[in-house]
């Protein structure tokens, strides 16, 4: 290590402990940004001292759940630089590699828009790239460019790094094309697909030639079995598959995960089939590094919820539920969870419109509400933008009358405890900064730890 | 009363949440015991665009855009034809920029538009997003505001003596000099906004709503009943409050 960096490091460090020391959040960026604003190269040194390497993880969904899922997994054997509080810009990046002085190997999840950049400093041994759904057009542009930015970054990695890509995502399959080696993961169980795609699908032409897809099972969003009758271009061929999925509610979903080497059953407490890409990713990533087909099934078995993920506290005689929404398709999925394990009587939803939420909340008009509308009671609608919110489930058709408009997010919370009968769930779907929001308040309570001191694991 | 609405290319053109805007038209006017018949129009199809009392185009990706451009300007005239003889039009964004003359990308590309709205796009460098707030300079308006969210790169530029939908009071608009954003020709509306446009400003629904049922019954367009819109006002004041502490400012 220069004498440069060592005295970035230090000083860095001190900020951290200064910022918490204040109060202002948990620090978990501030040492990153001083050292990534002096220094951007300084990350490069980071991570090459890291002796097993760095895994990054990039997907518009899934980010934070397939990366903890990858630690619980690889944690017993390696020592981890992982950001589990999802802190995914360069700076956050750099603040963990900074903070992580024992650790082997780096497991960090990538903003998708910086992870061209953090792809060429770090020079990572395994790169997984989830999917790409629309997600703020405000902040990020149009999908087709940030496919574009990380075609050329695929383009310019290393040979020796190993390329882990969701088969069932066309788009980001194609970026894994021609790549030697590469590790092609999707879910193989048509019977629990969608009946057909969801409102506003994204990538559903051919990547090759403009027609549209024909699906033959559509999964999540556009995730799923396609191909293209015009041109013949289809879905690769799998490395790691997940079949034979059983959901089981609200608890979790079991499946059979198939790899060319064997296969084994994983039980994951989390529900949804969003959270089994997510595990097949974690999986296909643990594999790519070594790790037997046993340890994997282990340690996805062993994984509770990401940070405000779908993360569970109790207030007295009542349960709450987190489900981070953020885009259509995430929120689609969250949507779908509680269709399949059962609508609660009463729903808060949190819309706010900061920039790590997305100034523009058009998008949860494209999000299918209607089914659970059908089914729930009663809504509360919280956030900076509750009018919005509730004018989306009015149009709808939703009755008025079973709709309370409460913006403070901390009312809310009390006003869906009170409607949720003694020994219930209450089931609470934030935006981004609305869920840190309600963490902090129920921190605040004493029902969870803040962030910077969980280890993911709740 | 029911009123028929073309949906120009709803697979391609939905990037802002433009079903939004066709709920709003739907249930705003089954408040005033009116049916909203909506047909999807795709490329290749063959329908009398006259047959409508309401065209509605919408926002896509580039590569969407340009998958129907073709099949769209095909169409020139006959759009042309009908908004003169009547029918009430809606353009938000993509749909906004491909009814003007044309669209000059960066790559000095050129795409050939219907014609429709007085104004040219060039593709500008950056791209000009934020929350904006417009004060309306439609007759119709009587001074009211128009709260939305704009995404563009393109720069549009009206010609001289067309006119645009509002001033700008805060935000970019059309091209983020000229302080004008949106375009009116007869009862068709084009515009950058979306959010999207038509839940957090139900006047300019109303409005739209009323040239479409002036054309289904041939007579002038009458005022419709008011609707309560207190979760309408106070999300357009939300929004409106938005545009004010954050929206781009014209350069």
């Amino acid at each position: 290590m220069g004498a440069r960096l060592a005295l970035e490091k230090s000083a860095a460090r001190l900020v951290g402990r200064l910022s918490r020391a204040a109060g202002r959040g948990g620090g978990t960026t501030l040492p990153g940004k001083l050292v990534w604003k002096l220094d951007p190269a300084a990350l490069d040194a980071l991570a090459a001292g890291l002796s097993q390497g760095v895994v990054l993880v990039s997907a518009t969904n899934g980010k934070t759940t397939t990366t903890a899922m990858a630690s619980s997994i690889l944690s017993p054997t390696h020592r981890l630089a992982w950001n589990h509080s999802g802190a995914n810009l360069a700076s956050g990046v750099a603040s963990t590699l900074l903070a992580a002085r024992e650790a082997d190997l780096g497991l960090l999840e990538v903003d998708e828009f910086v992870l061209p950049e953090v792809m060429r400093r770090t020079r990572p041994r395994v790169v997984c790239l989830g999917n790409l759904f629309r997600d703020q057009l405000d902040r990020y542009g149009e999908l087709e460019h940030i496919a574009e930015r990380w075609r050329s970054a695929v383009a310019d990695l290393d040979r020796g790094t190993t390329l882990v890509a969701n088969a069932d995502d066309p788009l980001v399959a194609s970026l894994a094309e021609g790549r030697e080696g590469a590790v092609l993961f999707g879910v193989d169980d048509p019977r629990l697909a969608r009946s057909g795609l969801q409102h506003a699908s994204d990538s559903k032409y051919c990547v090759r030639c403009g027609r549209p897809y024909r699906y033959d099972s559509a999964y999540v969003g556009h995730l799923g079995a396609y191909r293209c009758e015009s041109c013949g271009h289809a879905r690769p061929p799998f490395d790691v598959a997940a079949r034979e999925i059983r959901p089981e509610g609200l608890e979790g979903v079991s499946f059979t995960l198939w790899t060319t080497q064997g296969e084994t059953t994983v039980r994951l407490a989390v529900p949804g089939l969003y959270n089994v890409y997510n595990a097949l990713a974690a999986a296909s990533v643990a594999l790519a590094l070594g790790m037997q087909l046993e340890a994997v099934a282990e340690g996805l078995g062993r994984f509770r919820a990401a940070f405000g993920r779908f993360e569970r506290f109790r207030v007295d005689d009542r349960g709450v539920l987190l489900l981070l929404v953020k885009n259509p398709a995430g929120a689609n999925e969250a949507l779908r969870t509680l269709e399949d394990g059962g609508v609660p009587p009463t729903l808060v939803l949190a819309l706010n419109d900061r920039i790590a939420d997305g100034r523009d909340v058009s998008w949860i008009w494209d999000v299918d509400f209607e089914p659970v509308l059908e089914r729930v009671e009663r809504i509360v609608a919280s956030g900076e933008r509750a009018a919005e919110l509730a004018l989306r489930f009015t149009y709808a058709g939703f009755p008025p009358d079973r709709l309370e408009l409460v913006p403070d997010l901390e009312t809310a919370l009390d006003r869906g405890l009170e409607l949720t009968p003694a020994g219930g769930e209450l089931v609470i779907l934030p935006t981004y900064t609305a869920m840190l929001e309600l963490r902090a308040i129920a921190t605040g309570r004493g029902l969870t730890r803040p962030y910077w001191e969980s280890d993911g694991q709740p | 009363m029911i009123v028929r609405v073309g949906h120009l290319y709803p697979e391609y053109l939905n990037i802002y949440a433009d079903r939004g805007n066709i709920a709003v038209l739907e249930r705003r006017a089954a408040a005033r015991g009116h049916e909203l018949s909506v047909e999807p129009l795709s490329v290749g199809a063959k329908p009398r665009l006259g047959s409508y009392d309401l065209l509605y185009v919408g926002g896509g990706q580039d590569r969407e855009q340009a998958m129907i451009t073709p099949d769209l300007s095909a169409r020139g005239d006959a759009i042309r034809e009908v908004v003169e003889d009547g029918v009430a039009l809606l353009a938000v964004c993509g749909g906004y920029q491909l009814l003007g003359r044309g669209y000059r990308g960066r790559d000095g590309s050129r795409l050939e538009g219907v014609g429709l709205f007085p104004h040219e796009t060039v593709a500008g460098d950056t791209r000009m997003i934020g929350d904006v707030l417009l004060e309306s300079t439609l007759a119709e308006a009587a001074g009211r505001t128009i709260a939305g969210f704009e995404n563009h790169a393109g720069r549009t530029r009206l010609d001289e003596g067309a006119a645009p939908l509002g001033r700008v009071v805060a935000g970019y608009g059309n091209d983020g000099t000229s302080g004008f954003e949106g375009c009116r020709v007869g009862r068709a509306l084009g515009t950058y906004l979306h959010g999207p446009l038509l839940p957090r400003n139900p006047w300019l629904a109303d409005l739209l709503l009323s040239w479409a049922l002036a054309h289904a019954t041939g007579g002038e367009p009458q005022e419709l009943a008011p609707l309560a819109d207190e979760l309408e006002l106070q999300a357009h004041a939300v929004a409106a409050a938005r545009a004010r502490s954050r929206g781009g400012r014209p350069a």
